[in-house]
């Protein structure tokens, strides 16, 4: 990457505990004393009105959905992400580029064009792909909210009126998009239908394996 | 329809547009890798834009040359950049505070674009329309190239933009710009001054500097997209004379 931070990633499906996971990871190395950034997709508060906009009343085509997450994007990498990665921290990222590889594609952007949108990002050291059975996404989803919404369910792509359906059907072809690209970008793949602590172990196990935790600490002159 | 029964009896017959000409279907095609579910061949209409910088009478000439076109026959619609329903409410917002790094305001404004892409310029061209389109994706590229985005990331990101029937850019000078602008407002916008890019903080300076540069760019997009340069310096009526019998071209299949 040639930037003294580190950049780590988490990608799955919706449901795929993946978020759980880096909460966890972050904790472990704030409590050791290190420093560290946590980001989220579609976070960056001047782009969200607009998304928000877009997602509660439908106005929001295949192109538009990509565009304006490429933009949320853009903003906190511009922002955040990079400068930090500068300044030698350690970020970590709930999704990243290859959500947008895997979604829009799927909703049915050129691949090409999608990739090369992202391509002035950098890519991350580690990223973990939580790999969980659709049941279990659609159990984890369903358990803690009592209906899917409209964009997350993929109704946007007409694949059923139902939406229990549609969502399986969508997660399952996103699913298949991640699988694609897994190779090519190095993902870990981590069996996420096991429960939370094994997955730690290994998430952590990898972290400091790969990167000198002890270079990150806070060193004030 | 009873159309044929109107009568035309009190209008003086010379007035009355009696062949209206029915424009000749031409092959619509992307720049790039296109919008996903659009069938170029479904265009029945015709795309033609007008380029220029603030002052160069861009919404002049098109508000004239819509007119012109309705008064042939032809329905016509107008476009411009800034105003989707999705995102132009916040790219106002984040112009004001000027907060956004460049990648995230050319996002943003590439949203605006196919926001209106999709929901009023192909349609509209679909209904065969003639649809004039105020600034198109080259104003957006040249901004973005004068603050030194990447060319080829500006073409694969505008690569879902369709290809126009024609493309005009208003050529005037910094200077006739200048005094265009004071006419108008009495004052420079902040951005067509490029006040941004540091280049002078005398604003007076910096929009020389900047509009220089922006023509620089469009010069050299020119050589990619073939657009028509048109001299603007002249006076409305010999401008508008000019777009009128390209278009004339356009809508007969020349």
């Amino acid at each position: 990457m040639g930037y003294p931070g580190r950049l780590i990633a988490v990608e799955g499906l919706d449901g795929s505990g993946k978020s759980t996971q880096i909460y966890l990871l972050k904790r472990w190395l704030q409590l050791q004393g290190l420093k560290v950034f946590f980001s989220e997709w579609n976070s960056s508060e001047l782009v969200k009105s607009a998304t928000s906009k877009g997602k509660k009343m439908e106005l929001l085509t295949p192109s538009t959905f990509s565009l304006i997450h490429a933009t949320d994007f853009a903003d906190r990498y511009e922002r955040q992400l990079l400068p930090l990665l500068k300044a030698g921290y350690i970020v970590l990222c709930d999704r990243y580029v290859f959500t947008a590889f895997a979604r829009d594609v799927v909703r049915g952007c050129p691949l090409e064009w999608v990739r090369g949108i992202y391509d002035y990002a950098c890519l991350p050291d580690l990223t973990f792909f939580f790999k969980a059975g659709l049941e279990v996404s659609l159990n984890r989803i369903l358990d803690g909210r009592p209906q899917l919404k409209y964009f997350e369910a993929g109704m946007d792509l007409k694949l059923s009126s139902d939406p229990y359906e549609s969502f399986r059907i969508f997660q399952g072809r996103i699913l298949e998009q991640y699988l694609a690209m897994s190779t090519e970008f190095n993902f870990n793949v981590i069996d996420a239908n096991q429960s939370i602590e094994p997955q730690q172990d290994i998430v952590r196990t990898l972290v400091s394996k790969k990167i000198s935790l002890s270079k990150f600490r806070f060193v004030l002159k | 329809m009873k159309s044929s029964k109107i009568s035309t009896a009190k209008i003086p017959p010379q007035t009355i547009q009696r062949n209206i000409v029915t424009p000749r279907r031409s092959k619509h095609r992307f720049y790039g890798h296109g919008l996903p579910g659009v069938d170029p061949d479904q265009l029945s209409g015709k795309l033609i834009v007008v380029e220029g910088a603030d002052g160069s009478g861009r919404s002049t000439q098109i508000a004239n040359l819509i007119e012109w076109l309705e008064a042939t026959g032809h329905a016509s619609i107008q476009v411009g950049l800034k105003r989707s329903s999705l995102v132009s409410e916040e790219l106002n917002q984040a112009k004001k505070g000027n907060i956004l790094s460049h990648t995230t305001l050319s996002l943003f404004y590439a949203t605006d674009f196919v926001d209106q892409m999709e929901n009023v310029i192909l349609p509209s061209l679909k209904a065969g329309f003639m649809v004039l389109a105020d600034r198109y994706i080259y104003t957006l590229m040249a901004r973005d190239l004068v603050r030194g985005m990447d060319e080829k990331w500006l073409k694969n990101l505008y690569g879902m933009a369709l290809k126009p029937d024609a493309v005009f850019y208003l050529n005037v000078s910094p200077e006739n710009l200048v005094q265009r602008n004071f006419a108008k407002d009495y004052e420079l916008d902040y951005w067509e001054s490029g006040m941004d890019l540091g280049l002078s903080r005398d604003m007076f300076d910096s929009f020389l500097k900047y509009q220089g540069m922006v023509e620089e760019k469009f010069r050299s997009l020119q050589k990619t997209y073939k657009f028509t340069i048109v001299d603007g310096n002249r006076p409305p009526e010999k401008v508008n004379r000019e777009l009128r019998k390209h278009i004339q071209s356009v809508v007969a299949g020349g």
